[in-house]
């Protein structure tokens, strides 16, 4: 009987102790894997996820409080990346791939208060005070922050015109004829 | 040495872990959607294989035979293993966050893949040496690696095909399994023992 | 001479029987010229007339723009009546920035560049940049700029100019008729660009189906020296391919997304040859080109030199018109070719071919399921394996696909050609590459915002810096005021208190 418990008793104490020094040796402070994730966003700290920015948002993904849907400048490519780099499964065929949009300014109605200027992340619009604004499409990421503050309404977001340039066949309908 | 050859053949190829002995079918259909996960697994699995089946065997001889504790063979190993676990845990989540992450809930569970006690347990049964214990806990674990990445290379062909909606996932999974279990029983016919 | 095999390619029925044996016919005067900007590879050309302006033929009206460019000419005289978006001769139907000209029916010509008799004169340098001057891209079909292509010369060690008059495409017979009416000028063409590539072979390559044309190109390079041979091609489809050419007449493979002047072989369609003898000896630039209208659904269908910017319609209603409604209209030829919106649009300098196609013609069938048969790995000529990347398509697995090497695809065609299960293979990896290249873009895009947007956080942070700063500064200023100013205060009152206390001593002193 004392065999027993003493000899258990002995196997889980240097276990553990084994065990104890070990994690001191292989310990990891920040879990790297956010680093990663951080990268895989877009990382224009537009805040349409609900989180101040990328890397909080980054965090949320790897505590699993977020789920890899959760960016939608990103769209259907950032899920799936995120996704993958999480090895969890996330189903997209239900996801809505929201229109990619970009920002435009009705010249009839912008008074040139430099509001949205202010605002805009990437420096997508110009203009000066009193000064007609515009949006350079090239560079808008169509976070949605002008639309906010605009007093007089005059920003909306349009989706991305198509191009002969960005024009690409769709794909062929899989009608399965057996 | 052609001895050792037999020893790792018998336990890796005719007396595969997995498709033979149908144990630690847990990990071998979660972990194989993807060849990348399933090798790291299977290396996973090879490394605690191998030191529990050592740390088991000498757990037996120099504790639980000589006190005559034999009753508690079962949660010693199993005490055994779980620290083995724990530690490969620590190992791995510092090695490889991105695998850590991606085996997740899989890497624990190595505890209770039943592949690792019975291997434990058959060394036991079969009364092996030290070295014997070590070639066949790493045969086995090199026969479940083998395995594993067999079925994730499949499963990723699988995955590009029209599969029934019924079966789509673990079902056509399962089945593939019988398939390649039926495949490896030709092995039977060069069994040493 | 020895040819090597090329692995893959297709035998369609060939049907060029239709247009082959009918002399070229010039085509009159059209209504009205829908000239795109960009007809070519590379970044479109900018207008240099204005709406309402007279121009000649033959004048520049857009100038190219970069490197990689063309510019555009007038094909007639006539009166600029629009610079507007105008449908493309493209499958989307998008529109695009057009110069339409009205013709005057003067066809008057601009002063053109003066034509050089002996092109020995020029470096090749100068050829080059008469070469540009003309518009000339590759008429093959590529509209690559010609003049960027004859300049490689100085980026990649060249040995062959092989010259493109296989025309491996079904119902295509322009290239034919060409050799066959104008052997002189190609091969005066072909010269002139061996002397500004600075090349000591040139190979010119046929396809065995056009034996006429065989014929008078080898008669016509008898007159020249130098080591000039003209070599018959087996009939197979992607025969006319510049890889799979230059496989089959030097052995040498092109590596995946390389061009073939790295290996050594530059090649030239034999359009683009002519196009080059008129430009030095004429002073021409590119305004017509030899089009193949054909198909069942074409009344007569001939090879045409046509205005570049004529309506397909009218080109159409010169062969007789249309004797069914057609399943579909093409340009280019069935295999590789693109399906046009409607025939309100324009040929282009790219345009070799019109194709009116009848339902029997298109055999369109529903697809079935693939039985894995593994017919279309055999015919692939790049040696890729179309089930496996459609595959990867059909679930969305664009990285597989990728890695399978969907981009090194050149779409011919062939694949689809043979399937059993009429799946639409070629489609799945236009598709493929479309995406894959959207992707890219956007990875692109968001790599610049994530820039932009550390740039301004630092500016931001800069002008925040340094308003603290010159707040602390103004603050200290203030401070050192104030200090300096109860110094000064002090000193006066001290000085002031010592005046008394210097009179006083004084007064003790005296008194």
């Amino acid at each position: 009987m004392l065999a027993a418990v003493g000899s258990l008793a002995v196997l889980g104490a240097t276990l553990g102790t084994l065990l104890g020094i070990a994690a001191r040796y292989l310990r990891v402070d920040e879990n790297p894997l956010e680093a990663e994730i951080e990268a895989l966003l877009p990382g224009s700290q537009c805040g349409q996820c609900g989180y101040a920015g990328c890397k909080q948002a980054a965090s949320a993904l790897v505590s699993g409080e977020a789920k890899p849907t959760m960016c939608p400048p990103g769209g259907r490519e950032t899920a799936a990346a995120i996704a993958a780099k999480l090895g969890v499964t996330v189903d997209l065929s239900g996801a809505e791939e929201m229109e990619p949009e970009i920002a435009f300014i009705n010249e009839d109605i912008c008074i040139g208060c430099m509001r949205c200027f202010q605002e805009c992340t990437t420096d997508a619009i110009v203009g000066a005070p009193k000064q007609m604004h515009t949006v350079i499409g090239e560079v808008c990421h169509g976070c949605g922050k002008c639309v906010e503050v605009c007093p007089t309404e005059a920003v909306e977001m349009r989706p991305v015109p198509v191009t002969l340039a960005s024009w690409h066949w769709h794909k062929p309908v899989s009608r399965m004829v057996h | 040495m052609q001895e050792i050859l037999l020893l790792l053949i018998g336990t890796a190829l005719v007396n595969n872990v997995v498709l033979v002995k149908f144990l630690g079918l847990c990990p071998f259909m979660g972990t194989s959607n993807k060849v990348d996960t399933a090798i790291g697994m299977g290396m996973a699995t090879t490394f605690v294989m191998t030191l529990s089946s050592v740390l088991a065997w000498g757990i037996e001889t120099f504790l639980l035979v000589p006190l005559d504790l034999a009753f508690l063979r079962t949660i010693t190993f199993i005490l055994v293993i779980a620290a083995v676990v724990q530690f490969t845990e620590m190992v791995v989540r510092k090695i490889s966050p991105a695998l850590y992450q991606t085996l997740g809930v899989y890497l624990p569970l190595i505890t209770t893949n039943c592949a690792i006690l019975g291997v434990a347990l058959l060394n036991v049964q079969e009364g092996h040496t030290f070295v014997q214990s070590l070639l066949y806990g790493f045969g086995s674990a090199a026969g479940f690696t083998l395995i594993l990445v067999i079925f994730a290379g499949l499963r990723e062909r699988v995955a590009l095909a029209e599969v029934p909606a019924a079966f789509e996932g673990a079902p056509i999974g399962f089945i593939v399994a019988g398939l390649l279990s039926l495949a490896f029983m030709g092995f039977a016919g060069i069994s040493a023992k | 001479m020895k040819l090597f095999r090329v692995r893959g390619g297709v035998h369609p029925d060939y049907r060029k029987e239709l247009s082959s044996e009918k002399a070229t016919v010039p085509f009159p005067l059209p209504q009205r010229l829908y000239m795109p900007l960009q007809q070519h590879i590379g970044a479109p050309a900018e207008p240099v007339v204005q709406v309402g302006e007279r121009v000649l033929k033959g004048q520049m009206i857009a100038r190219s723009t970069g490197a990689v460019s063309a510019p555009v000419h007038a094909p007639t005289s006539g009166i600029v009546v629009d610079i507007g978006n105008h449908t493309a001769p493209h499958p989307s139907g998008l529109p695009q920035r057009t110069i339409v000209i009205e013709p005057d029916g003067k066809d008057e010509w601009a002063p053109l560049p003066a034509p050089v008799a002996d092109h020995l004169s020029l470096t090749p340098a100068d050829i080059a940049k008469r070469v540009a001057e003309a518009g000339i891209v590759g008429l093959g079909g590529a509209t690559f700029p010609s003049a960027v292509k004859l300049d490689l010369r100085s980026r990649c060690r060249l040995d062959i100019l092989l010259v493109n008059g296989a025309e491996c495409e079904p119902y295509l017979t322009c290239d034919d008729r060409l050799m066959r009416e104008h052997a002189d000028e190609v091969m005066d063409g072909v010269r002139i660009m061996a002397y500004a590539l600075e090349v000591q072979t040139v190979l010119i390559a046929i396809e065995d189906n056009k034996p006429q044309a065989l014929a008078a190109m080898t008669k016509a390079a008898a007159t020249l020296d130098g080591d000039i041979r003209v070599i018959g091609v087996p009939v197979r489809y992607p025969m006319g391919s510049e890889r799979h050419l230059t496989l089959a007449l030097t052995g040498r493979e092109t590596p995946a997304r390389k061009l073939t002047a790295d290996i050594g072989v530059v090649v030239h369609n034999v359009a683009t040859a002519r196009a080059v003898s008129q430009a030095i000896r004429a002073g021409r630039p590119l305004i017509s080109r030899l089009v193949t209208v054909s198909g069942s659904a074409v009344a007569e269908p001939k090879n045409i030199e046509v205005p570049l910017g004529t309506h397909v319609s009218e080109l159409i209603a010169f062969c007789g018109g249309l004797t069914e409604e057609p399943r579909r209209i093409i340009s280019g030829g069935p295999m590789m070719g693109q399906p046009l919106p409607s025939t309100a649009v324009p040929v282009i300098k790219g345009t070799s071919g019109i194709l009116a196609l009848t339902e029997a013609e298109t055999n369109e069938r529903p697809a079935q399921p693939c039985i894995r048969c593994g017919t279309c790995v055999s015919v692939c000529p790049c040696g890729l394996v179309p089930v496996e990347m459609a595959a990867f398509i059909r679930k969305e697995n664009l990285e597989g696909a990728q890695a399978s090497g969907v981009l090194d695809c050149v779409s011919c065609g062939s694949c689809s050609y043979v399937c059993p299960s009429h799946i639409p293979l070629v489609h799945y990896f236009n598709y493929a590459k479309g995406r894959i290249n959207a992707l890219e873009r956007d990875k692109r895009k968001r790599d610049l915002v994530k820039r932009l947007v550390e740039a301004r956080a630092e500016r931001m942070e800069k002008i925040a810096k340094a308003k603290r700063e010159a707040l602390a500064a103004k603050k200290a200023a203030a401070e050192a005021a104030k200090a300096a100013k109860a110094a000064a205060e002090a000193a006066a009152k001290a000085a002031e208190g010592e005046q008394p206390a210097a009179a006083a001593s004084e007064d003790k002193a005296s008194a």
